[in-house]
């Protein structure tokens, strides 16, 4: 079989790092932050969270590279989404008409 | 050389197969990698599904800041908080399960699919816990339940603190405060929804794991319905700071 | 090697798909993608009929320009449900769930669908999806235009706006098992020797179709539910009052709609592939080109949503973005239509039914694009938005280009399906029938529409009813000559004349195996040494850039 077995090590790494960031997370909220930076913190740690639970609990750090294709093209094709129609509502107003 | 190549696929005929071989695949590996495949694909849908409702989260917060942060300080963070621990835990327990069948120890296997089990609805009840105080509180948007309108109690200047009651930063407006919680109620609902799922999955699983189906050799449902599970868990990561931290700095510092 | 000449089919066996289980139990309970593929085809022809029932309906009533046919909120009626039962019932699975399920297994040498259990699933989430639409048809109807904007769908209907979108978000599933099946399938099941460029261009199609299928249709799913409760709880996020926006819901429908119609046109394209290569007996021109052009075209369909929102409101500078990556989503497509045309020249031309098909596509499959460019044209769509114009785009597209495609195909590969010929004269005749017909219907529609006439209105101005008129009489034709193939199939499956394996003498992996197949698909796992429609003979056939013969694991 050629799959790779994790060690149950790593999960409890990964485990308590995810309740460190947590931890983080829920404090950062209630310190005031210059200008949009509380969301940024608080997105850059679910990020980090998201990132460990999927390369380590959903193995791609140890799959082939079409698992790793696939996540990279969904998160993508949200991106798109996002950015696209924030084309649209950004930039409405610009134009002055009347 | 291409001889022996073809053959190392055509395998099926002369070896004794796996029972859980269906007979379309030539072996259990590509079976296994199918399996695999098929649930990435499938958590690539439900990443556009949820996609759809983060950009409506998105806009709405962008335009009605001040609306947003005082409806999500009036979500309770403790019960929030709590509840992403125990999907935290719970991934760990599924990760743990497969661990579990991959070196062959079926009790720990059986061990860790029923605490994952009791985590997710342990998950559920604290969440029907806050449904049941948006409730009371007259927080359910528009006519989700008949004779029970969107009606807050909004926290008037110099009256005494009512917890129950919505404070309104400068700027907000109760429909936008009715906006928040659609969305507050959309996505979690959805998430719920996706949690019950994974929920009877496990159940099944866990009847077939009791039977002893589950073993080195053939262990790709646990597999798959991990991904699953993990998948559902990081949609939650995502929901608690965006849902439930936002304002939190302005209600303290402001 | 077994170049086609010297290739020996395997000796007829009396046992097929077909006859190998009796019993209706047989056919609901298959696991069989052959059998499925029938029970798919049976269904969509259904829905297509009624979905035709609609039109004849719409042709009527426009044939004089008042309004004396139907009752204005009858005639929305009619044409949303002409639109939701063709896009969603018959357009988006037409050809992926009959020729692809039935044909993929078989092209890349494989036994079945990775998933047969899910495949059964989807066609009955299919039917479940056909039925609560049926139900909402009957109940009353729906009325809010196939597009179901807001705030009309969310607040003003009195029709039956969520038992439709159910129906529709049920079926939405269907799809997206059968494109997740495909996948997987594609990557996972491909016989040995059969690397991702010696697939046929129809597989390469499919597998973009399914792409499209995967990443699109959740997001209507989510819209669709989104309305519903929206509807339900009389508050939503595009809902004004509470701050919400209804061009929101423009944006996340044709997130879905606008790819929808790539999940239309790839698998069509796929099809005319196989048939010009085919029938002009010459390997494609531009293998590589084309393959990735079904790509492209599945990431590009993606960019250019907003060309829907040209004028709704949505900002100028966003539709300026939307613009240019519209003109850019034709390029694949003509790039297509050029090695078409470079496999066609120099070629031995055989003049079949299906090829008659494919040389229709062609054509038609251009005149819709080219007018999809001016459509794309901000300045030029300010006028023609909402009028017939765009009806006549988009039927040159689905009608003209998918709808020839999916009849070409099913000729061309009813022999293997049935193990039966259709009588060619009858073939070519109705394919003359259609096209004529079909050009009649709407190419008068382009002229209306550039002159003002609105789509969607059931009275018009009077000085538009000769337009109309040309138009309801070729609908007539069309219609006539959509029946001749219906009679003619049915009629040949019982005296049909037999076909053998490879009626056609054509080299591609489904014609190695018997006509119809056995349950298996083949006797043994084929192992595959030749590219995809090689012709010569291998010494003869210039190769250039790679070396012959090797085979790698993707």
């Amino acid at each position: 079989m050629s799959e790779h077995i994790v060690s149950v090590k790593v999960y409890l790494v990964i485990f308590f790092s995810l309740l460190v960031g947590t931890t983080l997370t829920v404090f950062a909220a209630f310190y005031d932050f210059p200008w949009q930076f509380n969301t940024i913190i608080a997105l850059t740690i679910a990020s980090v969270k998201g990132t460990l639970v999927v390369l380590y609990f959903m193995h791609v750090r140890y799959s082939n590279r079409l698992v790793w294709v696939i996540v990279i093209s969904a998160l993508f094709w949200m991106g798109i989404l996002f950015a696209l129609t924030f084309s649209d509502y950004a930039t409405r107003g610009w134009l002055q008409v009347f | 050389m291409k001889q022996e190549l073809a053959e190392s696929y055509v395998t099926t005929k002369q070896v004794g197969h796996h029972s859980a071989l269906q007979h379309h695949f030539e072996n259990m590996e590509q079976q296994r990698e199918a399996g695999t495949l098929g649930m990435w694909v499938f958590l690539v849908t439900e990443i556009m599904f949820f996609g759809g409702m983060f950009l409506a989260y998105t806009l709405y917060r962008a335009k009605y800041p001040q609306a947003f942060a005082s409806a999500s300080n009036h979500l309770d963070i403790t019960l929030g908080a709590v509840n992403t621990g125990v999907l935290i835990l719970s991934s760990l327990t599924m990760a743990l399960a497969v661990h579990s069948t991959q070196v062959g120890k079926q009790r720990l296997q059986i061990v860790f699919l029923v605490l994952t089990i009791i985590l997710g609805l342990t998950f559920l009840g604290i969440k029907a816990v806050e449904y049941h105080d948006k409730f009371t509180d007259n927080l359910i948007p528009g006519t989700l339940i008949p004779g029970h309108p969107f009606d807050p109690r909004v926290q008037l200047e110099g009256a005494p603190h009512d917890e129950h009651a919505l404070h309104l930063l400068p700027g907000a407006t109760v429909k936008n405060v009715e906006m928040f919680y659609w969305i507050y109620f959309a996505m979690t609902g959805m998430h719920a929804v996706h949690m019950i799922i994974g929920v009877g999955l496990l159940s099944v699983l866990l009847y077939f794991s009791v039977r002893g189906r589950y073993g080195p050799e053939y262990h790709n449902p646990i597999e798959v319905s991990g991904l699953y599970w993990h998948f559902v868990d990081i949609v939650w990561i995502f929901l608690f700071p965006l849902l439930y931290l936002l304002g939190r700095h302005l209600m303290h510092g402001g | 090697m077994t170049p086609i000449e010297t290739f020996e089919p395997p000796a007829p066996s009396k046992v097929n798909y077909i006859n190998a289980e009796y019993g209706l139990k047989s056919w609901l309970l298959t696991k069989d993608h052959k059998r499925i593929a029938l029970l798919y085809l049976g269904s969509v022809t259904f829905f297509f009929f009624i979905g035709g029932i609609y039109a004849m309906m719409i042709r009527l009533e426009l044939l004089t320009p008042q309004g004396d046919l139907l009752q204005s909120t009858t005639y929305n009626k009619v044409f949303t449900q002409h639109g939701i039962i063709m896009v969603f019932f018959f357009l988006i699975p037409s050809i992926p769930a009959t020729l692809g399920n039935f044909l993929i297994p078989m092209m890349i040498g494989a036994k079945d669908l990775a998933f047969p259990r899910l495949n059964l699933l989807s066609w009955y989430i299919y039917i479940l999806g056909g039925l609560v639409t049926i139900y909402a048809l009957l109940a009353g109807g729906v009325d809010t235009g196939w597009t179901f904007y807001a705030p009309y769908s969310t607040t003003f209907s009195n029709s039956y706006v969520v038992a439709a979108g159910l129906g529709i978000f049920i079926t939405g599933f269907s799809s997206i098992l059968t494109g997740l099946n495909f996948i997987v399938t594609i990557h996972t099941m491909r016989a040995p020797g059969m690397t991702w460029f010696r697939l046929p261009l129809f597989i390469w199609s499919h597998y973009a179709t399914s792409l499209v299928m995967i990443l699109g249709t959740p997001v209507i799913a989510i819209t669709i539910l989104l309305l519903a409760f929206e509807r339900l709880a009389h508050v939503g996020i595009f809902d004004p009052a509470i701050g919400g926006d209804p061009v929101l819901f423009q944006h996340l429908f044709w997130f879905y709609s606008h790819p929808a119609v790539y999940i239309m046109i790839l698998p069509s394209m796929g099809v005319v592939s196989e048939l010009i290569a085919n029938f002009s007996r010459k390997n494609i021109f531009g293998y590589k080109f084309v393959a990735f052009s079904s790509l492209a075209i599945a990431v590009f369909g993606f960019l250019v949503w907003g060309h829907h929102l040209f004028v709704a409101s949505q900002s100028v500078y966003a539709g300026m973005i939307f613009s240019f990556l519209s003109f850019a989503v034709a390029i694949p497509s003509a790039i297509k239509v050029f090695n078409w045309t470079a496999t066609l020249y120099k070629s031995s031309i055989a003049y079949d039914t299906p090829m008659l098909y494919a040389l229709g596509f062609i054509g038609l499959f251009t005149i819709g694009g080219m007018t999809g460019l001016f459509l794309a044209a901000l300045a030029l769509d300010v006028h023609l938005s909402d009028t017939y114009f765009v009806v006549a785009h988009f039927h040159y597209i689905m009608v003209g280009g998918t709808l020839m495609g999916y009849l070409g195909g099913l000729h061309y590969w009813w022999p293997k399906i049935s193990g039966r010929m259709y009588p060619e004269g009858w073939g070519r005749f109705a394919a003359l029938v259609i096209f004529v017909g079909f050009n009649l219907t709407f190419m008068p529609q382009f002229v209306a529409g550039f002159m003002g006439m609105p789509r969607r209105y059931h009275a018009y101005p009077p000085e538009f009813q000769v337009f109309n008129v040309l138009s309801t009489a070729g609908a007539s034709i069309l219609g006539f000559g959509m029946l001749i193939p219906a009679i003619y199939f049915v009629w040949s499956m019982r005296y049909g004349k037999h076909a053998e394996a490879n009626p056609w003498h054509l080299p591609g992996l489904e014609w190695r195996t018997q006509s119809p197949p056995p349950t298996e698909n083949f006797e043994t796992t084929p192992l595959v040494t030749w590219e995809a429609y090689e012709f010569a003979p291998p010494e003869e056939t210039k190769v250039v850039g790679r070396i012959r013969g090797e085979f790698e694991r993707a």
